[in-house]
């Protein structure tokens, strides 16, 4: 048998290096203390990065503070100017849309997926294209579709005025329209996210259970949802909290495309929070708004994880 | 599964190290500004603008070259410059006032954007220096917009004034002539969309570009002085010209005066419409004047063939000579600056010498007086100021007016007039419970 040489060392001696190294990796994770001094460091940048804001952004919450001079605390002040304040549901509603039509879309996502992994020719060059938009930044997204969007050169509306549409609207202009022009570059935007956690997960069931099933007579529908859909469950599970929750925090490209705009029509929770805090220097509202995004997301996840959970977990 | 842990230990190891490297780095930079402090009698002081050299090449250039200038008069000083672009610098001022680490000389805007940074006491007042002298470079009521209580925070470095720019050849081609009142403006607009062009570009997705057609109409039908009692409380903002006002705006909508979906459109894509001739007429302040006269990125048949006319009478109302325009940055000293005195000085010096440089270098309308005819000058800037000596009135934008809560409703409400979600009715509603509120 040939041995192929990795850095001067033979096969079977890395094989054996490696083995040694796991022994000594497993002594080491025995110690109590030793796991607590490794996960130190990160613990101290997660307490101090995301934590530590937190409470002080709750705290923030309670005063009234433009940011830049004195603050005086006025207790639950804002949080109730939040309860009655129209522009913060109305912000909220349109992230809850964003989250529906999300959730939404994972379907497709899951259908290109297994299109994708049933064997296709020159399934692994579309899923790159797939994951293209992945790779861009929110603003040159942003940039780009505004320019496909735009009413008078954009590509859009020329496309449709070659079709015979006489006036098309002026999509990101229109209350009524704009949610959903925004929504299709964001579709497109976490394409690529999705399609690879689903393509990893499908091609992680074993063949052998699609060949029996096959050999039993099923169609290749009744394979998608009887079989490989049931299989992937858990995976499924966690893409929706994750598109629900990833849409209700939304923010950037929605601020780069619009602002919010026109008048609110598509202003998130996030963007109206950005609003408040740097553009009206109301900071202890903005954070107030801030801290019940984070509650809602909570009680968002939790729900969710909730209403999917189950006790069987898969095993091949 | 060990494996994978290895990897996270690592990574977790190696970020770790990457923070311990970027904390070490700052206390380097930490040492070293102290060390200049100390170090015997050199002071130095911080200056932070925001004049990239690859956006802004020529400001950029004049304040490098100034900041050279002051070190060389004054030996004992040494100006340490930051500079960030404009949305960058905006954020990071403010985070700097919270932790009280202001730079001793920086940027600011006028009015509404300057008072919470004098409330909470971080600017000082510059009343001693502009007393001592430096008060009659400036063109008459400029710093008056940055004064709170009769103490003066900023010193303005840009003058602009905003008027209706218009294609000569489209006007040409369709036989039109340059509107002096709003019945002829209005002709000018039915003329051009019945040939087929759009009569006007606009980004109000920006929304201050709507509020200065809103500003307009107020000022001539209203008078020069009406808009700004609405908002200082001495009147109020549902008086019947400021909802006339309204309502020629949404007239001009109903007209399709202004390119198709500008509520969605920046005022950047409304220039671009403007400057590739796809639109007529642009309302824009004189920040945009190289465009049309010195940058020699634009073609010279397109900069040949723009002209400006002031905003028309509406019915015989109204005053050319009444503008809306105002200083846009101007520079202030912090409150806490160790080296008051010094900044100061730095300040007063940036303004006497941005002053000529600024109109000749970069095309930029100073706020201290220029004589045009003793500097080489295109003749649109020539035209501009002397507008700007004619002027009866000057109108500072609303929204630098109002303070920043309030400005975010009007801004949101000019949106919705143009895009017809509310009626003038409500527009000026909402304005004056917004004004009342404060």
């Amino acid at each position: 048998m040939k041995v192929k040489k990795i850095r001067g060392h033979s096969r079977k001696d890395v094989l054996l290096l490696n083995d040694m190294g796991l022994n000594v990796m497993n002594k080491v994770m025995s110690n109590k203390w030793i796991i607590a001094i490794y996960t130190l460091p990160a613990l101290l940048l997660i307490g101090v990065l995301i934590f530590i804001p937190l409470v002080l952004t709750g705290y923030y919450g309670l005063m009234d503070w433009d940011g830049i001079g004195d603050m005086s605390f006025i207790g639950l002040e804002n949080y109730k100017n939040a309860i009655v304040d129209g522009k913060f549901w109305s912000s909220a509603w349109h992230s809850t849309l964003l989250a529906f039509f999300s959730t939404l879309s994972l379907a497709i996502y899951l259908m290109i997926s297994m299109i994708l992994a049933s064997k296709l020719k020159g399934a692994d060059f579309l899923r790159k294209i797939y994951l293209i938009p992945m790779l861009l930044s929110s603003v040159a997204i942003a940039q780009l579709w505004i320019k496909v969007f735009n009413p008078t050169n954009g590509m859009l509306n020329y496309v449709l005025m070659k079709l015979g549409i006489e006036n098309p609207p002026a999509w990101l202009a229109e209350p009524s329209f704009v949610l959903f022009a925004i929504f299709i570059p964001i579709l497109w935007q976490y394409a690529g996210f999705y399609i690879l956690i689903y393509y990893a997960a499908l091609k992680n069931i074993p063949e052998s259970i699609i060949e029996a099933a096959k050999i039993d007579g099923a169609s290749p529908l009744q394979i998608a949802y009887r079989i490989k859909l049931p299989l992937i469950k858990g995976i499924v599970k966690v893409t929706i909290v994750l598109a629900i929750v990833g849409s209700l925090k939304y923010f950037d490209l929605i601020y780069v495309m619009t602002g919010g705009g026109p008048n609110g029509a598509s202003e998130v929770m996030a963007s109206y929070m950005y609003k408040l805090a740097f553009a009206s220097n109301d900071f202890g509202y903005g954070s107030a708004i801030g801290f019940l995004l984070l509650i809602i997301t909570l009680i968002v996840t939790v729900i969710i994880r909730k209403l999917t959970a189950t006790k069987d977990e898969i095993q091949y | 599964m060990s494996k994978k842990k290895a990897l996270s230990l690592l990574l977790s190891a190696l970020l770790f190290v990457l923070v311990l490297a970027g904390c070490s780095g700052s206390g380097d930079d930490n040492e070293s500004t102290e060390g200049g402090k100390n170090a015997g009698d050199k002071k130095t002081v911080k200056f932070m603008h925001l004049w990239p050299e690859g956006s802004s090449a020529q400001h950029h250039k004049i304040v490098s070259d100034i900041v050279a200038d002051f070190e060389a008069e004054h030996k004992d000083v040494t100006v340490d410059v930051e500079v960030l672009s404009n949305e960058q610098y905006k954020d990071k001022i403010k985070v700097l006032s919270t932790s009280n680490e202001l730079p001793d000389v920086g940027m600011t805007w006028a009015a509404g954007y300057l008072a919470p940074y004098v409330s909470g006491n971080k600017f000082a007042s510059l009343n001693d220096i502009l007393d001592s002298g430096l008060g009659n470079e400036f063109v008459a009521g400029t710093t008056d917009a940055y004064a709170i209580d009769g103490q003066t925070y900023g010193l303005p470095l840009e003058l602009n004034i905003v008027s209706v720019y218009y294609n000569k050849k489209i006007f040409d081609d369709n036989g039109l002539d340059v509107p002096k009142t709003y019945d002829e403006f209005k002709e000018v607009v039915k003329t051009l969309k019945s040939n087929g062009v759009a009569p006007i570009a606009l980004g109000n997705k920006d929304r201050w570009t709507g509020s200065m057609w809103y500003m307009y109409f107020a000022d001539r039908i209203g008078g020069g002085e009406l808009l700004t009692k609405a908002i200082n409380r001495e009147e109020s903002f549902e008086s019947p010209a400021l909802v006339q006002a309204a309502e020629e705006i949404q007239n001009l909508v109903d007209m399709d005066a202004f390119v198709k979906g500008f509520n969605g459109l920046s005022d950047e894509e409304a220039k671009s419409m403007f400057m590739n001739e796809q639109a007529a007429m642009y309302l824009i302040a004189t920040w945009d004047l190289p465009n049309y006269t010195t940058n020699e990125d634009v073609p010279q048949s397109f900069r040949d063939s723009v002209g400006y006319f002031p905003f028309p009478t509406v019915d015989g109302n109204g005053d050319v000579n009444s503008f809306v325009g105002g200083p846009g940055v101007g520079l202030f000293v912090s409150e806490d600056s160790d080296v008051k005195a010094e900044a100061k000085e730095f300040a007063s010096f940036f303004v006497k010498q941005w002053g000529a440089r600024a109109v000749t270098d970069v095309g930029v309308i100073p706020a201290t007086k220029v004589d045009p005819n003793e500097l080489d000058l295109p003749q649109m800037y020539e035209d501009v100021l002397n507008d700007l000596n004619n002027a009866t009135n000057l109108t500072l934008y609303a929204d630098v007016q109002m303070s920043s809560d309030t400005a975010q409703v009007h801004l949101d409400q000019i949106q919705a007039l143009f895009g017809k979600d509310a009626s003038p009715e409500e527009f000026v509603k909402a304005h004056e419970e917004a004004l009342s509120k404060e």
